[in-house]
């Protein structure tokens, strides 16, 4: 490698947005184009350094939008190089035209989503809307807990992303300022051990071999549109699950960090319990504990991977518990939230269907309090004891004046 | 559990202070948090930053807190912004002022009662840095008050995290920790 190592201390104190960059780092991406935007910008800035330094050999690209953005990595990944880039919110809004390109044209380009409101009204902090607005349009999406979820994730979306039975763009989701502007200690690898897991690049169908023209991003119509729609659901649905299991066993091999497709907490003998994404499944692992302290036999089901839908290990997950709570850090708008309907659906068909109520909460950063969950765990366990959700089935948690509720 | 909160102006370097402290805290074995809220803040804007440190890994990601020390970085926010709120009764404050304790009190009747000790982070950062920053100087006091760690320790731990300044800063913000260290009462 032609480039600068670095020397990392076994434990670095970094926030979310800053063990991204050094993953990107390490990952020796060819090539970011990238326009800034809090509370992501930091990634795409710490990468931008650490090329400027002599740490990485790639180019970063400057453009006039995230629309640009977006375009000049489907431009990078399809002429064959490692293309990464980050956005939040409004940016990944004007993005989303070109993410059906990128997972259309099956190109594995890892886009760093720090999650934040999308307006109006304006805002800044931290919810799930913009990670919400991404769940149809093809990508691989890995959902980050803590900064040291955003470090490791980064290695496992190149892995499974260029992997060639894959070839599907993968975001990577943490959330705006709870986790990118939150420092924690990060258990680092060393540059070599870190390259040496996602390998250097092997490129397919990539432009710039000469010698096999291709080509990429053409028009279909009714003959074949279709039967590249359903491929790419089928390699969805069928492919990419066993090679995120596989990347997380070599990765726990690697590093001793162990993760799951859906990571469960507690959930042995749980009662009742939450299923959420974030920072939130961290504080409701703290909260659960308590709650068990006081005889609530509570737990928690994070979700590592939102798409494809862990739709089979969600059910397994909930297997046996009384009371579930969907916790939607996006307004629905209209519906019962995103993970009310999913888990209904992956419960409808199993024998033992858990009371099931949904929340929103936390939009535009809101505090998700443990005293909160406390209430929530109390509200399941009443449920609990009655065999029936006493409450309506969509509420608020957080929000002030009049309670809300629905359906 | 040991919880910290700032109160700063934005631009006044608590963030940099919350995360070179984490940085220390951590290096002793222990497990840290540091973060801030600032939203899409002016410099100059009221804010806040906060620090945990606890033998196990922190989970919690709560912005709500009930802190062990409140620091106070900007002699103005004593009046500008509830220092005291979700505090507890044990809470100890740390406050940036050229007044003593005694007329800082006076001057503001909810720290009646409380655990206040003072410094003028702001006349040591002048004197020393050349600067209004007065981050590394309230760490300073925070060590004598709290006795966390001893203050040549603390002070060898900074020269590394401050590392990528030129020395002559390095050298000032040392003698910064030190005077408050010495100065607060």
């Amino acid at each position: 490698m032609a480039f600068d190592k670095m020397e990392l201390r076994d434990i670095e104190v970094w926030d979310g947005n800053f063990a991204a960059a050094q993953a990107l780092r390490q990952c020796q991406i060819d090539v970011v184009a990238a326009y800034p935007i809090t509370p992501s910008t930091p990634i795409v800035e710490g990468y931008a350094k650490f090329l400027a330094d002599g740490y990485v050999e790639g180019e970063f690209v400057m453009v006039e939008s995230e629309h640009a953005a977006m375009s000049g990595c489907i431009g990078a990944a399809a002429a064959g190089g490692r293309v990464a880039t980050a956005t939040s919110s409004q940016g990944f809004a004007l993005m989303v035209e070109t993410l059906y390109q990128a997972s259309g044209m099956r190109l594995p380009i890892v886009l760093n989503v720090v999650n934040r409101a999308l307006a109006a009204p304006l805002n800044v902090n931290g919810d799930h809307s913009d990670m919400y607005l991404g769940r149809d349009s093809g990508w691989i999406q890995l959902d980050a807990y803590c900064p040291q979820d955003a470090y490791d994730l980064n290695f496992i979306a190149f892995k499974v992303s260029e992997d060639h039975d894959v070839r599907l763009p993968c975001m990577v989701h943490q959330d705006g300022f709870m986790t990118s502007h939150t420092a924690q200690g990060v258990h680092t690898l060393a540059d070599d051990v870190a390259y040496s897991f996602i390998g250097d690049f092997k490129p397919m169908n990539d432009m710039l071999d000469f010698e096999h023209p291709v080509t990429h991003g053409v028009q279909t119509e009714e003959d074949w549109h279709f039967e590249h729609k359903a491929r790419q659901h089928n390699d969805l649905m069928t492919k990419v699950m066993p090679k995120i299991q596989a990347a997380f066993d070599e990765f726990e091999k690697l590093s001793g960090r162990k993760y799951n497709i859906v990571e469960s907490y507690n959930m042995d003998d749980a009662d009742v319990c939450v299923v959420c994404m974030g920072t939130s499944v961290e504080t409701a692992r703290e909260v659960a504990q308590e709650m068990r302290e006081k005889g609530i036999k509570a737990g928690v089901v994070g979700l590592r991977v939102i798409r494809p839908f862990p739709f089979f290990e969600i059910a397994e997950a909930l297997k046996g518990v009384k009371a579930v709570a969907a916790l939607d850090r996006s307004s629905p708008n209209g519906a019962p939230g995103m993970l009310f309907n999913e888990i209904a659906g992956c419960l409808y068909n199993t024998q033992e269907r858990a009371l099931l109520s949904g929340y929103v909460y936390g939009l535009g950063g809101r505090d998700l309090t443990k005293a909160h969950l406390v209430s929530l765990y109390k509200e399941l366990q009443a449920n609990v004891d009655a065999g029936k959700v006493l409450t309506p089935l969509q509420q608020f948690i957080g929000v002030r004046g009049p309670k809300l509720a629905f359906l | 559990m040991l919880e910290i909160r700032w109160h700063s102006r934005a631009g006044q370097g608590a963030v940099t202070g919350a995360k070179g402290l984490a940085d220390v805290v951590s290096t002793t074995g222990k497990h840290v948090q540091a973060f801030a809220f600032y939203g899409s803040a002016k410099r100059g804007a009221a804010m806040t930053a906060y620090n945990r440190v606890a033998d196990k890994i922190i989970m919690n990601h709560e912005k709500y807190m009930e802190p062990d020390f409140v620091f106070v970085i900007d002699p103005a926010l004593v009046y500008t912004s509830d220092v005291t709120i979700n505090a507890k009764e044990e809470t100890v404050y740390i406050i940036t002022t050229h007044m003593n304790t005694q007329e800082l009190i006076a001057s503001q009747p909810k720290l009646e009662g409380k655990k206040v000790y003072t410094v003028d982070c702001i006349k040591i950062a002048q004197e020393t840095i050349g600067r209004p920053i007065p981050n590394t100087p309230m760490l300073g006091a925070f060590m004598k008050i709290s006795k966390m760690y001893d203050i040549e320790f603390f002070k060898e731990s900074m020269v590394r995290i401050l590392g990528k300044l030129p020395q002559k800063i390095i050298d000032a913000n040392m003698i910064a920790i030190q005077r408050a260290y010495d100065e607060v009462k």
